[in-house]
Order: C-alpha cells, then sequence, then structure tokens
C-alpha cells in the first residue's frame, strides 16, 4: 500500500476506534452528558472518568512518540499552534460551550451518533458544519483587508 | 451518586479514544481534534482531506455498528428543531474560533499538556454548566 493509502486507513481506523470509544463512554447519549454537566442536579460524574482514561493513555502515548524522528506515514508531525491565549480562544470556547450545554452534543458524538440519531442529529450536524465555516469568516476578512492595505501601498 | 454512575465503561471508552488518538499521532503525526478535522475537509489542504474524510468515516461506521449492537447507546437531544440548529451552530462557530473541542483541547491538548487547551476546557465546561443549570433549575424552576 502506498504511504498516502496508508495515512487514509489509519484515519479510517482511528476514527472507527474513537467513535466506538465515545460510545462505550457514554458521550452518544446528550442526557447522560447533561447529566455530568448539572452540577446542581444528580450530578454524573461518569464523563470525568472519560477523560481521565483518554488523557492517562493519550500522555503515556505522546511521550513514547518522542522516540521516533517522524511518525511512520507522514514526513513531520503536525506542530502545536501558538500558546497564545487570548479572546479568541476565550469567547469561542464559551460560545461552544453555551452550545454543548443547551443539546449534550460536542462534535464527535454528535458524528457517531447520525446513523442513529434521525433528523435532529442530521440536523445538528448540518449545524455544526455551517458554524464551523461561519468561524473562519473573521479570518478571511481580516486576510481581506490585509490584501486591500498592501495592494494600496503597493 | 445518581444510578447512572458508570465509572468503568466511561473508563474503558476514554482508554479506546487515548488509543485512537495515539494512532492518529504515531502513523500521521496529526491530532485528533473533530471540529479540526471538519475544518479540514471544509477548507481542504493538500494531503490532508483524504485521511481527515476517512477519520470522519470512521466515526459514523463505529456509530453503524453501535447502533446495530446496542440502540440504547444514543440518543438524540430532547430539543425542538429550530434550538438543536442553533446549538450546532454555536459549538461549530464556537469551536471553530476557540481552536478545538472536547477532544482537540480537552483530550489531546491536555495530554500535551498545553496551558492553552487547559484555559480552553475550563471555558466550555464552566459555561455548559451554567447553561444546564439556567436552563434545568432557574427557567423551569425545578
Amino acid at each position: 500500500m502506498s504511504v498516502a493509502g496508508w495515512r487514509v486507513l489509519a484515519g479510517l481506523v482511528s476514527g472507527a476506534l474513537f467513535g466506538a470509544g465515545l460510545i462505550v463512554s457514554g458521550m452518544t447519549q446528550p442526557s447522560k452528558v447533561l447529566g455530568f454537566l448539572d452540577v446542581l442536579g444528580a450530578w454524573d460524574p461518569s464523563l470525568a472518568f472519560v477523560m481521565v482514561g483518554a488523557i492517562a493513555v493519550h500522555a503515556l502515548g505522546l511521550r513514547s512518540a518522542r522516540r521516533l524522528g517522524a511518525p511512520l506515514a507522514s514526513r513531520a508531525f503536525s506542530v502545536a499552534p501558538p500558546p497564545r491565549i487570548d479572546a479568541r480562544l476565550v469567547v469561542g470556547s464559551a460560545i461552544f460551550g453555551v452550545g454543548w450545554g443547551l443539546s449534550g452534543y460536542c462534535p464527535g458524538p454528535s458524528i457517531v451518533a447520525l446513523p442513529a440519531a434521525g433528523v435532529g442529529g442530521l440536523v445538528f450536524v448540518a449545524s455544526l458544519f455551517l458554524g464551523n465555516a461561519l468561524g473562519s469568516a473573521p479570518e478571511r476578512l481580516a486576510s481581506l483587508r490585509q490584501d486591500r492595505s498592501s495592494a494600496l501601498q503597493s | 451518586m445518581p444510578a447512572s454512575f458508570t465509572p468503568v465503561s466511561a473508563l474503558l471508552g476514554g482508554v479506546l479514544i487515548g488509543l485512537a488518538a495515539t494512532l492518529l499521532w504515531v502513523s500521521n503525526g496529526r491530532t485528533a481534534g473533530v471540529s479540526g478535522i471538519v475544518g479540514g475537509v471544509l477548507r481542504p489542504v493538500p494531503g490532508e482531506r483524504g485521511w481527515q474524510a476517512a477519520f470522519l468515516g470512521g466515526l459514523v461506521l463505529a456509530g453503524v455498528v453501535g447502533a446495530a449492537l446496542s440502540p440504547r447507546s444514543f440518543g438524540v437531544p430532547g430539543l425542538p428543531l429550530a434550538a438543536l440548529a442553533l446549538s450546532g451552530v454555536l459549538v461549530g462557530f464556537g469551536t471553530r474560533l476557540g481552536g478545538g473541542c472536547t477532544s482537540g483541547h480537552g483530550v489531546c491538548g491536555l495530554s500535551r499538556g498545553a496551558p492553552r487547551s487547559l484555559v480552553a476546557t475550563l471555558t466550555f465546561m464552566v459555561t455548559a454548566a451554567v447553561v444546564v443549570a439556567v436552563v434545568r433549575h432557574l427557567a423551569e424552576g425545578q
């Protein structure tokens, strides 16, 4: 198999495994997610254990992967985003939190639940894609403005 | 503790998620952040879209198999369609603006020990909890 083919296969297997994890852990039940977020009610702390399990394994995996100079099927590891903590990060995360608290769906589980969630699931995922596209508008505007000002200067 | 407390399956599911993220990192050198992958499919970068589409396909595949084996593991939020659409737009917009979601910041970023992911995760956890508190306990008066 070509290296590019291997990358696609690894994406498929990783996605399927990730999805299986979301199902087993209970993340594809929005009522359970809301039970975790409902700290004033009958709080169900289960989903904290999802984070603990995932982070423990992945932190260990990342540490072991440091010994590799490069990933097995691509030229280099992706570079972490700049460590900026700014309004964009906080406001974006807060907006996400509002949406998550309304429905109990975050991106991964909503896509895994697509085959089982009927029209409601489809409407959510379509809106998720729309919101993601809208979210890049500020960046595109900024780069447009930059283009225009550099065009004016030249 | 509510009857729905399921620490063992939650931990087991978390381990699978951690393995999936590690596989993607070791093989492709990429982060398993679902909102970032959705963004990558919408705004393709050469050489990336194939595995990104395959990853989303893998998520759906898990859903097909899971729904056949255990339909009780799935649910739809009890909201009118308009509210679901609003929630979806907020989740899509917010994760794009904030550079990640529960998987990208919550799992991958925290596993790397990234301070910005800790800030993001605390922010979306707290705002989500506030929204649930308002909807369940203030608005409905329970």
